[in-house]
């Protein structure tokens, strides 16, 4: 980090990518992607692009996790080798299960597990394309996709990260700011519950800069609730239509 | 995972907290008594037993030789591992890492890296070739609640307490010299877990509250007095109040540590 680099932000406050400090990256969001998944959703995030496949409830395997009382939620972050500059191993780093853990972490407040007792819901996270901030695209994604199943959910869960690059705190990380950044805080939240479910942070902020941060990131995910809610409404114009056409007929 | 507690138990430690008591006595926001050991490992270039309340945590640091990363050629190398050793818990089983000592290994991690404690350019001997490479091993010994603090203080005193060799480049040959140095360390990060019961904060959460806890959020915090490392767990949730409390808490509580530890 010694090294000289191109500076990540202009005299006019404009980051390398042209956004301004407070901008989101360009989103699209998509339900219902998957036909065998009983839930699903793809979302570009930036250059992130990752599919989420929702299986169940269904019987749990292996059989020793299943609890009577509850069912239990399974998720695995997983990416592919081409998903980055370097080829990416494809057996799980330790950072794929600490994300795995995080993501699944996130995701549970919104569920009602005592609904479903001795079952599980398998959550299948996998990133296409990284460009940074692919666990916070994976938790938009999954919840969406979990939403799609059909199970009933307190919220959406919706995350997006804030950090700091160049004495600035900015909105929605993209890999060089990440790296060459100064700090990242992904921060995951049910804006209709007023509920953080993920907070994570490397890198030192001082306190007036970290609440800043993560009412930036706040403030992002509620942006992207709105456009999440968007694409499960989509999904169902497209299947009116479709059911309106064949009426036609 | 650990093991069930009896309805009557979970009830006992929520209704204290809920009423603002312990069922060890402590207020929410106490520590509990912390015990440092260090260099009791010879063989090992550094070592420190750290004590918080029954948790037991050895950490065990080697320092080797190796190459360094392409992308930074003048760094010296630290990676941290951590072990839930079976005798340390009934619910513990042997077998590889599971996803929660990997995530202890990673927090303790990413305090020690963001915070810069350790000085990575000093460790480097031939820029391009030759680095240190500091194996930082937690092996959990006794679990009784809040393994991450105790993991992060042993880890922290573990380094302090290391010594490497003296390597010179001469002829592009590695030569030992006599002696020994001290780890460069240039930071010293304190981490503090708090606990989250009902709507009550608590601080170092013992092994019966960890049972009934909804979240968890771990800071880490430099001598500056800034966090520099945040993780969240568990599968509950915090207001966004409750974590402006908490990063407020975890501050005033690192520099009461701080203070104890002499750091």
């Amino acid at each position: 980090m010694s090294e000289k680099h191109e500076k990540l932000i202009d005299k006019k406050g404009i980051r390398l990518d042209g956004r301004k400090a407070d901008e989101l990256r360009p989103l699209k969001l998509e339900v219902g992607v998957l036909p065998n998944a009983d839930g699903s959703a793809y979302v570009e995030h930036g250059k992130n692009k990752i599919l989420v496949g929702v299986f169940g409830p269904r019987e749990v395997h292996p059989k020793h996790l299943m609890r009577p009382d509850r069912m239990v939620l399974k998720c695995r972050y997983h990416m592919a080798p081409f998903s980055v500059p370097e080829r990416k191993s494809p057996a799980p780093s330790r950072r794929e299960v600490e994300l795995s853990k995080v993501i699944r972490e996130s995701l549970e407040p919104a569920l009602f597990p005592e609904l479903y007792p001795r079952t599980g819901i398998d959550v299948y996270v996998e990133v296409l394309q990284a460009d940074g901030g692919t666990r916070c695209a994976s938790i938009t994604a999954a919840a969406l996709a979990l939403a799609d199943s059909g199970i009933p959910m307190r919220d959406l869960v919706v995350a997006c990260a804030a950090g700091k690059v160049e004495d600035t705190v900015v909105l929605d990380l993209y890999d060089a700011e990440d790296k060459l950044g100064a700090a990242d805080v992904p921060v995951a939240y049910m804006p209709n519950l007023n509920a953080v479910t993920l907070l994570q942070m490397d890198g030192a902020l001082s306190p007036e800069e970290f609440e800043k941060a993560v009412s930036m990131a706040m403030e992002g995910c509620k942006q992207i609730y709105a456009m999440q809610k968007e694409a499960l409404k989509n999904k169902y114009m497209k299947i009116k239509e479709e059911t309106k056409e064949e009426t036609e007929e | 995972m650990s093991s069930p507690l009896t309805k009557v138990r979970q009830r006992q430690v929520t209704q204290n907290i809920d009423a603002g008591k312990r069922l060890d006595g402590r207020t929410l926001t106490d520590y509990r008594e912390f015990k440092i050991e260090q260099g009791l490992i010879e063989k090992a270039e550094g070592s420190a037993r750290v004590f918080l309340g029954k948790t037991e945590v050895l950490v065990g640091v080697k320092v080797e030789t190796g190459e360094p990363f392409p992308d930074t050629p003048n760094e010296g190398v630290m990676t941290v591992n951590a072990e839930l050793v079976p005798l340390a818990s009934p619910t513990y089983e042997t077998g590889p890492p599971d996803e929660t000592s990997i995530e202890l290994a990673r927090i303790v991690d990413r305090g020690i890296r963001e915070s810069k404690a350790i000085d990575t350019e000093k460790l480097c001997i031939d820029p391009g070739k030759k680095v240190f490479v500091v194996f930082v091993d937690v092996w959990v010994l006794n679990y009784d609640g809040n393994l991450i603090d105790a993991a992060a203080l042993a880890a922290m005193s573990a380094l302090m307490n290391a010594k490497m060799p003296n390597y010179e480049v001469k002829d592009g040959e590695l030569k030992l010299k006599q002696g020994y140095n001290p780890i460069p360390l240039k930071n010293h990060p304190v981490t503090v877990t708090i606990g989250k019961i009902g709507d009550k904060l608590i601080v170092d959460p013992g092994l019966d509250e960890e049972q009934v806890m909804d979240a968890r959020l771990t800071m880490a915090i430099n001598d500056e007095g800034n966090i520099c490392a945040i993780q969240k767990g568990l599968s509950g949730y915090f207001t966004p109040q409750q974590i402006i409390d908490a990063s407020k808490l975890a501050r005033e509580k690192a520099a009461e540590q701080r203070k104890k530890l002499k750091w």
